[in-house]
């Protein structure tokens, strides 16, 4: 398991951006039943308006606090929700490894989320930041806590795949 | 845009007397939207705008818009709560540009005319011109040229506008069947959870339909069916005021076990779709009656909802003939425990514009806009339940659709 006090920044920086590629990756390539796997059973997952974040208010787009409910989200996104078939390209940047506090390393990153429907066009569909708590796993590193804060507090029809 | 004008209503045909038929170019017709926000949303009707608790504090105020109208809610210093229009009486700028906020009284940013919080004109710089020259001329009347009010009523916390003089006060107008049901969830003092804004790309009405519809919920929404939030086979009502333009949907959860064979030829019920962490489900029953599901629609822009224990009022803004807001104000009540904010806040998945059991809505609402861009004399068929605007003591019923339009065409001068 990778220890990471004994990281370099540059070694720990690496290790960040490949986690968020890999997180990126399976939902752009719609690869979701992969998603879940990507944090610890004992997540939370929140997606949340900025307008609410920034009033400290709870009402959040999606809230899942196990990764049960994370699969739940995707088996639900697979056979029980009518929507649009869309694809989701992220943009990511400004990856921003703030430190390691009691073996959680702290991120914060900034996001464009495209979305391309059958007609082909393709709008910016969502942008806002992630704030990322991450763990070293025997599996290697995984997301403890993922909130994603959306500037783009209007939803264009609705919101199924994660962010 | 042009002028307003007066739009011929004959063009469209409606083929029988009543509301069962909806010739498709209601929906479509920018000629219609004009007609709308003039007899419905600046006619008889009053708009819900604003949760009190929204705005509890002397000085809070809120931008929101009735019809596609911009209007701020703002309370003053002595309690009472005020609308008007948000736009400077001067040249037209917007006085108030954030969605919210606390101020001493409105200063527009362009020349700095300043307005208390009732919407009466307080200031105007150089008013008397500077070493005596320039100036307004010597019969500026401050009191001419406040900002264009609105009444503003409020009930159970619920504060509604009106550019109506006309209009009956706010209790008569909803009537007892809505009130009741605003007492029952308006029972003591809520607080807001928060925000959600959904933008659909379809025309308004066709979410007012939606939100009359109980039998889409148990064939559209899998989730909801599966996990007996809701299905057609539950006791439950659909009901209308007197005059068929408000209406409430009602159901209980756990009134149909064994009771599910009726869904044997849909994709509704058959799945074996089980969750690997069914606490999004877990909640506590709130009211004695029993009742676990109530969509209640204010004509014309307000849903007010109890999904389990999710609480939100749901506002509707037209934004064009092909575009609506919906913005979903979620809230709880102020001595909610910990166990119960925490209940309110993982069902919140169920609803808004990500919600497991809502985000069909929107959808429903844009594939039929989108294929109804033609053809505008071709109508709906609206026939579940007899092809009648009858209130129901169960699910499968159209009625309260076929009430809402009847309404709609005679507030709109639409004689049959
Ligand atoms: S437009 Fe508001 S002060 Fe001139
Ligand atoms: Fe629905």
């Amino acid at each position: 398991m990778l220890d990471l006090s004994a990281l370099t920044p540059v070694d720990l920086h690496y290790q960040v951006g490949k986690l968020l590629s890999d997180y990126v990756e399976c939902i752009d390539d719609d690869r979701l039943e992969e998603w879940p796997d990507l944090f610890v059973e004992d997540c939370l997952y929140q997606v949340i308006a900025r307008e609410n974040a920034d009033r400290g208010l709870p009402t959040s787009a999606m809230y899942c606090d196990s990764r049960g409910m994370l699969r739940d989200r995707v088996v639900a996104l697979r056979h029980a929700n009518i929507y649009a078939k869309h694809y989701y390209r992220h943009v990511l940047s400004n990856v921003n490894v703030k430190g390691v506090q009691d073996g959680e390393v702290l991120v914060q990153s900034n996001y464009v989320v495209l979305q391309t429907l059958v007609e082909g066009d393709t709008k910016v569909f969502n942008a806002g930041k992630y704030l990322d708590r991450i763990v070293a796993t025997p599996d290697g590193l995984r997301f403890k806590r993922k909130v994603v804060v959306f500037d783009t507090y209007r939803i264009p029809n609705l919101l199924v795949t994660p962010l | 845009m042009n002028a307003i004008r007066e739009p011929a209503l004959g063009h469209l045909r409606w083929p029988t007397a009543g509301g069962s038929r909806v010739p498709y170019g209601v929906f479509t017709d920018p000629a219609i939207y004009e007609l709308e926000q003039q007899r419905l949303f600046r006619g008889d009707a009053w708009s819900f705008v604003a949760l009190e608790a929204e705005i509890p504090a002397s000085g809070d105020y809120k931008s929101t818009f009735v019809g596609d109208s911009p209007v701020v809610v703002s309370r003053a210093e002595d309690g009472s709560i005020h609308a008007y229009v948000n736009r400077c009486a001067h040249r037209g700028a917007a006085i108030c540009r954030e969605l919210r906020g606390n101020v001493q009284n409105h200063t527009c940013v362009y020349h700095q005319w300043a307005y208390d919080l009732k919407g009466n004109l307080i200031g105007v710089p150089f008013r008397r011109g500077l070493n005596g020259q320039g100036g307004m001329p010597a019969d500026f009347d401050m009191k001419k040229h406040g900002l264009q009010k609105l009444r503003v009523e409020s009930y159970g916390g619920l504060v509604f506008a009106t550019f109506s003089e006309s209009v009956e006060p706010l209790p008569d107008y909803l009537g007892p069947m809505p009130c009741k049901a605003i007492d029952r969830i308006m029972n003591r003092p809520i607080t807001v959870l928060g925000d959600q804004r959904q933008y659909v790309a379809g025309n308004w009405k066709l979410y007012a339909e939606n939100t009359r519809d109980p039998y889409h919920a148990s064939l559209l929404h899998l989730f909801h069916c599966t996990f007996g939030l809701y299905r057609s086979s539950q006791k439950g009502v659909s009901v209308m005021d007197a005059k068929r333009r408000h209406s409430m949907l009602t159901a209980m959860r756990g009134t149909d076990e064994g009771m599910v064979d009726g869904y044997q030829d849909t994709r509704t019920y058959n799945t074996d779709f089980t969750l690997a962490d069914p606490s999004v489900l877990a909640g506590r029953p709130e009211f004695d009656d029993g009742v676990t599901l109530v969509i209640l629609a204010v004509f014309p822009n307000l849903v007010v909802q109890q999904i389990a224990n999710t609480l939100a009022v749901r506002q509707i803004i037209p934004r064009g003939v092909d575009k609506f807001e919906l913005v979903w104000t979620q809230f709880g009540y102020v001595d909610d425990d910990a166990q119960m904010q925490a209940i309110r806040n993982k069902q919140g998945n169920l609803i808004g514009p990500a919600g497991l059991i809502s985000m069909e809505d929107g959808e429903a609402v844009e594939i039929v806009h989108r294929s109804i861009i033609r053809d505008q004399d071709q109508t709906s068929y609206i026939a579940m339940g007899g092809e009648q605007a009858k209130d129901a003591e169960h699910l499968v019923t159209e009625g309260s659709i076929i009430g809402f339009w009847e309404y709609y065409r005679e507030a709109m001068g639409w004689a049959a």
